[in-house]
Formats: structure tokens, sequence, C-alpha cells
């Protein structure tokens, strides 16, 4: 902490009533701010599907890496996704795409200069919320049958 | 590089209890952020308990009424209890609000009360807000102009002009909206924060002012206006119902614009 690396730092440094110099504190900011209203959360999550989705990239390389480089390779990447812990990574990579898409169109809605509101910024808030749980089960409709299937059997296996 | 936890001289411990008197029926307990320079010591969380039937409506009442008959050595500022000064902005209840405009009643369970966030603390309730005015200083926010201006005669503005400016001249300047910002908190030292960006445009969206281009010149800028991300936490704590968010995505479009 020698080197000033913060104009705000030299703000840091208050008096006591002798004179002599005392460090003050920082006052609470996620210690005490209520982050789980729509707006900070709504753009909290996007940040983080951002990151997440961000990985969910290398996986489309990985596949098609697997893809390019023969059926060998290719029948590996499948049995890896096919395992209930891959299909797993990809049902949340599913819903961090779908949430960081939607999340995005509300942020074109803004940057035309519309949905400033308070009401408005709810509603495109809760809009993005639940359009990313349907298009996630829409994307996922052809698998729900065989995933009852396997959790039936495994359940049936265990008792 | 954001740094989400308080450092180690600021995080808040225990502190002392004031039971309410004896008899009281209506009792709220109004938890309160405390610091004092002279001791040294960490900030603590000192509990008030307050016979809320002998207590005005407001939470300024509260704190007002806890300086003058319980602690008085609880600091805070205050001054016009008709949310006009902007002085007594604080953080309640999660929110930042002004305590004389927030009703007491709208606060379930304990009443927890700390200084503007992320703020150097000067005491108590007090924080040092000598960055945002350095940082109001930086946009000029007074009229600029290059032509001369009527020899017997103010400078006029059609109503339509000066409709412009509704939204924006009504602010107090009391940074509730900069200090709910997270982006402000990892990046005030140089991203100039809603509230300095709404002043910004209320001089941008003047009819007499002929400095635009140069104000927008100032503004383009990676920090300055683009560690904006549209959270709208600004908006949604602006305790006179305005819009910083709106005024920064107005400034982000005319910058677009100017390019052609």
């Amino acid at each position: 902490m020698s080197s000033m690396q913060d104009s705000r730092e030299a703000a840091m440094i208050g008096r006591r009533t002798d004179g002599t110099t005392v460090r003050r504190p920082l006052s609470p900011h996620l210690q005490v701010y209520d982050m789980l209203q729509m707006s900070s959360f709504s753009s909290i999550l996007n940040r983080i599907t951002g990151v997440v989705w961000s990985f969910g990239i290398l996986l489309v390389v990985y596949w098609l890496l697997a893809l390019a480089l023969g059926p060998e390779t290719y029948a590996t990447a499948r049995a890896a996704f096919a395992h209930p812990i891959g299909q797993l990574v990809l049902v949340g990579m599913t819903v961090a795409a779908w949430y960081h898409t939607l999340a995005g169109l509300r942020h074109i809605n803004w940057d035309i200069g519309r949905g400033f509101s308070i009401p408005a910024m709810y509603r495109s808030g809760w809009a993005v919320f639940i359009g990313t749980a349907v298009l996630s089960i829409i994307t996922w409709l052809p698998a729900i049958p065989g995933a009852v299937e396997f959790i039936t059997a495994q359940i049936n296996a265990n008792l | 590089m954001a740094e989400f936890k308080l450092p180690a001289n600021s995080t808040v411990g225990r502190g002392k209890t004031f039971k309410a008197e004896k008899g009281a029926k209506k009792v709220k307990s109004f938890k309160i952020y405390r610091w004092d320079p002279d001791t040294g010591a960490n900030p603590t969380q000192d509990t008030y308990e307050v016979d809320l039937d002998k207590c005005g409506p407001m939470v300024l009442d509260a704190l007002i009424k806890i300086k003058n008959e319980v602690d008085t050595t609880l600091t805070f500022r205050r001054s016009c209890r008709e949310g006009i000064c902007g002085s007594c902005a604080m953080n309640i209840d999660g929110l930042n609000t002004l305590a004389c405009l927030k009703p007491i009643e709208d606060v379930k369970g304990d009443c927890k009360i700390s200084p503007l966030p992320h703020l150097p603390v000067v005491k108590d309730l007090v924080p040092d807000l000598s960055q945002l005015y350095a940082q109001y200083r930086s946009i000029e926010p007074w009229l600029q102009t290059d032509t001369a201006a009527p020899p017997d005669e103010e400078r006029k503005q059609s109503k339509e002009e000066r409709a412009q400016l509704d939204g924006m001249w009504e602010c107090i300047l009391c940074f509730c909206c900069s200090t709910s910002c997270p982006s402000y908190w990892w990046n005030g030292d140089r991203y100039l924060g809603p509230a300095i960006l709404l002043q910004a445009y209320r001089w941008i969206a003047d009819s007499r002012d002929e400095a635009t281009g140069q104000r927008l010149d100032n503004l383009e800028d990676p920090f300055r206006l683009y560690r904006c991300h549209t959270i709208m936490n600004c908006t949604r704590t602006c305790p006179k119902g305005l819009n910083p968010a709106e005024a920064i995505g107005k400034i982000k479009q005319m910058m677009v614009e100017r390019q052609g």
C-alpha cells in the first residue's frame, strides 16, 4: 500500500480531535445493499452467465475439433456429453446462453433509448427470467422422455 | 480491481444497546452504524430502541429523537427535513434514500442505517463527499457560450427547450444514486457515476449552452462515461424519482450520432 493506486485514497485519511491523523473506514457496500433487487440481480446474473457461456464456447470448439479429428475422438466426445454429468453441464450452459442472449436484447433496447422507467425495467427483467425458463425447456424438450426414463431406472435400481 | 470485502479497519463489530423506557408500547429497534475517529477502533452497530408513540413518522425524526434524548454523540447531516437539501442521504434498510422522506413504517423489522456506501467515513453517518464534488467540478456545471449575450435581455428559451431540462434540474446532489452503483463502487476513481453524468447531460441538453462538443469530448472515455453498464440501481434508488440511467443512455446515443 505504499504507492497510491486510486485517487480516492486521499480521502481515506482523517483527523482526530487532537489533530493527529487516523485512517478512516470505508462504509459498507455489498454488506448492506439490497443486491437481490431486480436492477442489480439481473445485471450480475448477466455478467455471470457471460463468463459461464464463454466456457460453453470452449465446449463447442472441443465438439467441432473431435468431429474433425475422426470417428474415434468423436465417439469419446459423444460419450462425455452423454454422461449424466455431461448432460447436466450442457443444461447449465443452455440456461446461461439463453439468459445472456435475452439480457443482451434487453440491453439493446436500452441502447436505443427505450425501457428506462422503473416499471419497464421490472417488466423486461421478468420477461428475461421467464423467457430463459421457457426457451431452456423447449431446447431440451426432445431429451426429457429419455431423462425421465434414466431417472426412473436409477430409482428402481436403488430400491 | 474490485474489492468485494471491507478493509480490516472497516468491518463492523457489535455495539451498545440503548433500551427503550419502561412502559413503552410501540418499540422499534434502530441499528445504526457508528464510528468515532477519536477511539481509533473499528466501526460498530449500536442498537437504539425508540418508542414510536413518542416519535415523528420519518426515519430522520427517530435520528433526531435519539440525538436529543438518548445519545448526543450520534452524528449525521440534516437540514431541511423536506427532501430539498439532500443532506440526510444514507443507506436505510438496504437502499439509499433521504432519511427525511423515508417513513419508519415502510421498514419491516429492525431499521438498519449506515452511511452512503463505499465512501470514506468522517464520523458515524457522515461520509466524505469530496471525490464526488471534485468530479462535479470536472464537468464544468455552468453555462458556456461563444456568442455574446443579447445586450438588454437574458438568453431566451422556448417552452419546449426549457422542458428538455425537466427531470434534471430537480436533482439535489444527495448522491444516493452514485453510491448505489456497483460500478461506481469499483471504479469511482475514474468513472463519474450517475449523479455527475445526469448533471453533465443537464448542460448538454441546455439549448443556451454552446459547449456541447467539448462536453461530449470530455466524456468520450472508457471510464468517465462507459463504466455505466445500465444496472439501473441509480434510478431505482433516487429519492426524487429522477432517471440518471436514462440521461446516461442519452449521452451514449449522442456519442454514436455525432460519429455520423
